[in-house]
């Protein structure tokens, strides 16, 4: 049964100067860390600089305006993208660290008392594990932990129980070693029955499936610009205005402020109450060309495309290798996204990523910064491949043939 | 472009293949200790026993790590056994030297030590060509940190 996509990936990477480049063919494979970014994210960061650069708000003079009408409209982007009730809910942060970080100071110490539980799960990101461990030494709260199931699912049999009298749930969409789909749904609704507020870290779902954050039913939601085609350096929050409305701010300075006086400040308005300081506003700008980009592509057809790619993915690696390669992560491709952690015969991820790269196939090799998903495995690293809407097929079979030479490099 | 036989090295191979001194001894008496990649999970257990007069009478490895972490500590087992401790603090700061022009611009370790010992390295020079693989100087280093982090727990 042949699974077809909707793109023409060949002609998407001619928009990627770094995959376009023939002289050094790349078989980037390594799109969970970060994504290569299209030309028109390049260009329109360049033009900011090369023509409107000047900082944002207060300024009158016409390139200020128009850098703030650039920033404002990124905003406007990334809701309409995520389809956010208001550009008020749109906060750019860092990354989705700093959004996960902000939420557990800002929220966290507001609401959070010793003995208060919050239910994390055994595949998230250190980035959702370790904010909840700072808070956890200084305020005494309990983490709850929802386990996985044989087949690398979350297992939410006691799903009840964890959240009984917890406070948060905070959960990935999408696992970065599993490639496994979580149900959002279902554990936001199960949060909201047990009272908790639920965030989901959309870092590894945003920038490859549709995203209607009404929809999901979370409270907040944490995703990174890097790993959706824009630049380093900016992440979102997006938030349910009430829950934001509520919570202090986060960094203080300048931006966040209305009033300032010797005795005290009071708080500029939602989003930029949480944007103290001067914003990445090339980033931001760069992250708006990024989202119209994706648009312009359709996240649908992009999903379809990397399950098919997916699809090709298990079949091939399995077809070749049999037992000598351990894909982990659920086997329906309608459960997972495109990423594929392996164990391959008793050869190293170092290694095997090593005698990869020699053939221009890039991917990862080590925790992924998952190290209590990486116990539960009981591995100490794992090679990880992952594909974007660039990748083709031909990826996959460069990747298959790259581990046949690494298996032969290795043979005694 | 550095290829795959600069780090490949055939004895880096062989000590992968063939692990000298692999196993456990009983600790006490014997020494104990564990090491650690944080970045790539890859773990070393340095087993030692010191006779009377300060050598290494007996080394172990254990752990399990890639293939320049597991050879460089093969290596290191064969080439320690039977040295005294002064000899082995040469040998692991000659060792050192040849790896941490890198290290050291990689913010790991500490500066170069200020005088390079002139000793041989003799089979170690094999892992000279992982320098040229930044990344992968931690493997090559790990069995000594834990290996000198052994020897100073005898001290003490
Ligand atoms: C699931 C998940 N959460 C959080 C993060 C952290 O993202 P960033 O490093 O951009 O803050 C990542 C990125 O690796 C991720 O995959």
């Amino acid at each position: 049964m042949a699974v077809t996509s909707p793109l023409d990936a060949a002609a998407i990477r001619a928009d990627f100067p770094l995959l376009a480049d023939s002289e050094r063919p790349l078989v980037y494979l390594d799109s969970a860390a970060t994504s290569q970014k299209p030309a028109v994210v390049l260009d329109a960061m360049d033009t900011y600089y090369r023509t409107i650069n000047a900082n944002v708000h207060r300024g009158v003079y016409r390139i200020a305006e128009q850098a703030t009408n650039e920033l404002e409209g990124a905003r406007e982007k990334v809701r309409r993208f995520i389809n956010a009730a208001s550009c008020a809910e749109v906060i750019f942060t860092r990354n989705a660290t700093e959004s996960l970080n902000l939420l557990v100071q800002s929220w966290g110490r507001t609401n959070l008392r010793p003995g208060d539980a919050v239910v994390l799960s055994h595949m998230e990101h250190h980035a959702n594990i370790v904010p909840w461990h700072m808070l956890a030494a200084e305020r005494g709260i309990e983490l709850r932990w929802i386990p996985l199931t044989e087949d690398d699912r979350l297992d939410l049999t006691d799903l009840d129980t964890l959240l009984d009298g917890a406070k948060v749930l905070s959960v990935t969409a999408m696992s970065n070693v599993l490639g496994t789909i979580t149900p959002v749904r279902t554990l936001t609704d199960a949060a909201r029955a047990a009272g908790a507020i639920s965030i989901i870290d959309g870092c590894q779902s945003v920038p490859h499936s549709t995203t209607d954050v009404q929809a999901l039913g979370a409270d907040f939601v944490a995703f990174s610009g890097h790993k959706m085609c824009g630049p380093t350096g900016v992440g979102v929050l997006w938030g349910r205005r009430e829950l934001l409305e509520a919570m202090p701010p986060f960094i203080g300075g300048g931006e966040m402020i209305r009033e300032v006086r010797l005795d005290g400040f009071t708080c500029n308005e939602l989003p930029w109450k949480f944007e103290a300081g001067t914003p990445a506003i090339a980033e931001i700008i760069g992250l708006g060309a990024a989202v119209d980009y994706l648009e312009g592509i359709g996240m649908d057809a992009i999903r379809a495309h990397e399950r098919m790619l997916t699809d090709h993915a298990l079949r091939t690696l399995e077809a070749r290798f049999g037992t000598d390669i351990v894909i982990h992560g659920p086997a329906d491709p309608d459960q997972r996204g495109g990423v594929f952690s392996f164990a391959f015969r008793d050869l190293h991820p170092h290694d095997i990523s090593q005698i990869l790269d020699e053939r221009g196939v890039c991917v990862r090799a080590g925790h992924h910064c998952a190290k209590p998903l990486m116990r539960l495995m009981g591995v100490g690293a794992t090679a990880r491949a992952s594909v974007y809407l660039y990748n083709t097929t031909e990826d996959i079979d460069a990747l298959a043939d790259a581990l046949e030479a690494a298996g032969a490099f290795f043979a005694f | 472009m550095p290829g795959l036989e600069d780090l490949y090295r055939e004895i880096i191979l062989d000590h992968y293949r063939n692990p000298r001194n692999r196993g456990e001894l009983e600790s006490p008496p014997a020494l104990r200790v564990e090491g650690f990649n944080p970045l790539c999970g890859d773990e070393i257990v340095v087993y030692l026993e010191l006779d009377g007069e300060g050598r290494i009478a007996e080394i172990r490895i254990g752990g399990q790590g890639c293939s320049i972490s597991q050879s460089s500590a093969s290596m290191m087992s064969a080439a320690v056994k039977g040295r005294t401790i002064a000899e082995v603090g040469d040998l692991t700061r000659a060792f050192k030297a040849m790896m941490s022009i890198h290290e050291s611009s990689l913010g790991g370790e500490a500066a170069e030590p200020a005088e390079v010992p002139d000793v041989k390295l003799g089979d170690l020079e094999a892992l000279r060509g992982v320098v040229k693989f930044p990344v992968r100087i931690k493997c090559a280093t790990l069995a000594w940190n834990t290996l000198a982090q052994a020897l100073d727990d005898a001290a003490s």
